[in-house]
């Protein structure tokens, strides 16, 4: 179980209102990712469905139950910090079974639940370590271990692999997406980092100045995003977005265009032309940043891995007419 | 950067620190040690260089000498309890924003800046004195018979005093270690269903470990060189007499600086044995 309802939730820290009223329902075994730039609030979103933090006004409901002044322990909902938050003196086998401790389980069930936990996660030969003995990953691992022997009924990230390298983020992403396959658990996963938010959410909350902007499926959000701060925000690169006279001959005050959508080919005949600026070679794909098009002051457009084009060259443009997303004055989506 | 270089550097660079301060201990050391052994009584003019333990035998053979040893304990032990377990409650408490905490904190550092002969001198006739003192006036007040602190308990009332003057170390040391405690560890605690004593219990109590550590061994090594507060308030008498006092007095009184020699350097070997035995049973902390 973990269903999850905020209703009318708001925070304020003193004066600050740090999140206007907000309603947002996360479904059961649903993987829902809280995305933003920072200072948006998620965190505090985050903390306040813990119970670290009381809201200020409004509901929080967990299985049709009222929490908002449960405190966080017995909310049955488990949560893994930034920074690990790991008990340094005390062993892996002696942290993971910390909460099952706590809860005055009989040691025959919190070893067997320990060397489960520790077997799901790699960590057997790690047991009798402490935490400092630890490399990065195996202290995240031993933060989700002390997270999934409590059998919540939801699991909230907060950032759990911001402080990790590419590769091992990488890594990590795949073992917490193959926990939640096999779990079928309720998750909540905060992050800044669109593409964890893209690679890992059945659904995306993508939150601006405590606001949620919009909420969806991962494919949603890049095919409609509801305004330009979710265009910009979701896909990699980024969005062009283009105003003027391009724009209001769709129709619209702005124009968005992602770079896998335009196409670069033989300057006579293009829509649109200019000269190829830095390019990016990632060796599956190019990108190419495209200078001097009377658009904007530069358009990225995805190409093949090994286009022809170098800096310098002309080249022309062509937009995929189908996939112009256009926006209104305020930024909201034209349907 | 505990390489080689860095450590035979390190050595370097200390080794004149080093030196001086070896030469500082060791010369009163080495002739304290000298006179230990020797019967040296200058108003008698006597001095006899080497007389072998005789001085030894006949500063521990004195019935005084244990009762010393037991005081002694009794106090540095129970002025270690008082500072550290009312250390920690205080650190917690200060750790807390509370309305005017840089007043609070300040008003609690300050006995650290009186003076062991002021404070004592303080408690003595302000405090204490069965007439006059604070604490008569109260109980007067409050229709009981006052209680004379320094000849009906007065160890208990040095106890009272020395821990007052040395609180506020080991709250200052302890508060520092309680605020470099990692909050998300204990907001993971409470997650993890700990409710707070057990979140002190298990999460900052292990924490303040290596500091409470630190408060023992630095007190311990202070505090048996209590002098001030034993000579101002009950000067030795109604079993408040200290190993440092005996010798002070046996000096004194006798005028034998060979005595008084042998019964420095007993101190000094119980102070290491002390030391020792704290350093083993809680020195652990200190490199875990
Ligand atoms: N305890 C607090 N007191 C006052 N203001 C706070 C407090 N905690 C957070 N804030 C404010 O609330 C806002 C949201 O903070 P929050 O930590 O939720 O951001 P975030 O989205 O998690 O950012 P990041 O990605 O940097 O972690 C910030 O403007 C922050 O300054
Ligand atoms: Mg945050």
């Amino acid at each position: 179980m973990g269903h999850i309802k905020l209703n009318q939730i708001t925070k304020s820290f003193g004066d600050v209102e740090v999140i206007p009223p907000l309603d947002l329902t996360i479904e059961n075994g649903e993987f829902a990712v809280f995305v933003g730039p920072s200072g948006c609030g998620k965190s505090t979103l985050l903390r306040l469905i813990a119970g670290l933090e009381d809201v200020s006004s409004g509901h929080i409901e967990i299985d049709g139950r009222d929490v908002t002044d449960v405190p966080p322990a017995k909310r049955g909902l488990a949560m893994v910090f930034q920074s690990y938050a790991l008990y340094p003196h005390m062993s892996v086998r002696k942290n993971i079974a910390f909460p099952l401790h706590m809860a005055g389980m009989d040691q025959a069930e919190q070893q067997r639940r320990v060397e489960r936990a520790a077997s799901v996660l790699n960590l057997t030969d790690y047991l009798d370590r402490r935490p400092g003995q630890l490399s990065g990953g195996q202290r995240q691992r031993v933060a989700i271990g002390r997270a999934i022997v409590r059998e919540p009924a939801a699991f909230l990230f907060d950032e759990p692999l911001s402080n990790l390298d590419a590769a091992l983020r990488h890594g990590m992403r795949m073992e917490i997406g193959e926990l939640h396959q096999s779990l079928s658990t309720t998750m909540i996963y905060v992050t800044h980092d669109q593409v964890e938010a893209m690679t890992m959410a059945d659904k995306i909350v993508v939150l601006r100045a405590g606001v949620i902007e919009q909420v969806g499926s991962p494919l949603d959000l890049y095919r409609e995003p509801r305004n330009l701060f979710v265009a910009g925000f979701i896909g990699s690169p980024t969005m062009n977005l283009i105003e003027g006279d391009e724009a209001r001959k769709h129709g619209a005050h702005t124009i968005g265009i992602r770079p896998e959508h335009i196409v670069p080919g033989d300057p006579d005949g293009a829509p649109w032309s200019g000269t190829v600026g830095l390019s990016e070679h990632l060796g599956s794909d190019t990108f190419l940043h495209v200078h001097g098009t009377g658009l904007t002051e530069s358009i990225t457009v995805r190409a093949d891995g090994e286009v022809p084009l170098r800096h310098g060259d002309r080249v022309g443009l062509t937009p995929n007419a189908e996939r112009i997303h256009r926006f209104d004055q305020a930024g909201l989506r034209i349907a | 950067m505990a390489t080689k270089a860095s450590k035979s550097a390190a050595r370097l660079m200390m080794a004149p620190a080093v030196t001086l301060l070896l030469g500082w201990m060791l010369v009163p050391l080495t002739m304290t040690l000298y006179f230990s052994f020797a019967d040296y009584r200058p108003l008698r003019a006597t001095f006899e260089p080497w007389i072998g333990f005789d001085n030894y035998v006949r500063f521990t053979s004195s019935s005084s000498f244990w009762d010393a040893v037991t005081t002694t304990l009794v106090m540095v032990g129970s002025i270690l309890a008082i500072t550290v377990v009312l250390g920690i409650l205080l650190a917690l408490l200060l750790d807390k924003p509370i309305f005017g905490q840089g007043i609070v904190r300040i008003l609690i550092i300050s006995p650290f800046f009186v003076m062991p002969t002021v404070s004592a001198l303080v408690w003595k006739n302000m405090m204490m004195d069965p007439v006059n003192g604070v604490f008569s006036h109260v109980s007067r007040f409050l229709g009981a018979t006052p209680h004379d602190f320094l000849t009906q308990t007065p160890l208990f009332s040095i106890i009272l005093i020395v821990s007052w003057q040395w609180l506020p170390f080991a709250t200052l040391i302890l508060l520092t270690a309680i605020q470099s405690l990692d909050g998300e560890q204990l907001e993971a605690a409470e997650m993890d269903g700990a409710p707070p004593l057990k979140r002190f219990w298990h999460i900052i109590l292990p924490h303040l470990a290596r500091a409470i550590t630190i408060v023992i061994l630095i007190q311990t090594i202070f505090l048996l060189a209590i002098f001030a507060e034993i000579f101002v308030t009950t000067q030795g008498s109604f079993g408040t007499r200290t190993l440092t006092y005996l010798v002070f007095q046996r000096v004194l009184e006798s005028q034998n600086v060979g005595l008084g020699s042998a019964g420095g350097i007993i101190a000094v070997i119980l102070a290491n044995i002390i030391a020792l035995f704290l350093m083993r049973a809680v020195g652990k902390n200190l490199d875990a």
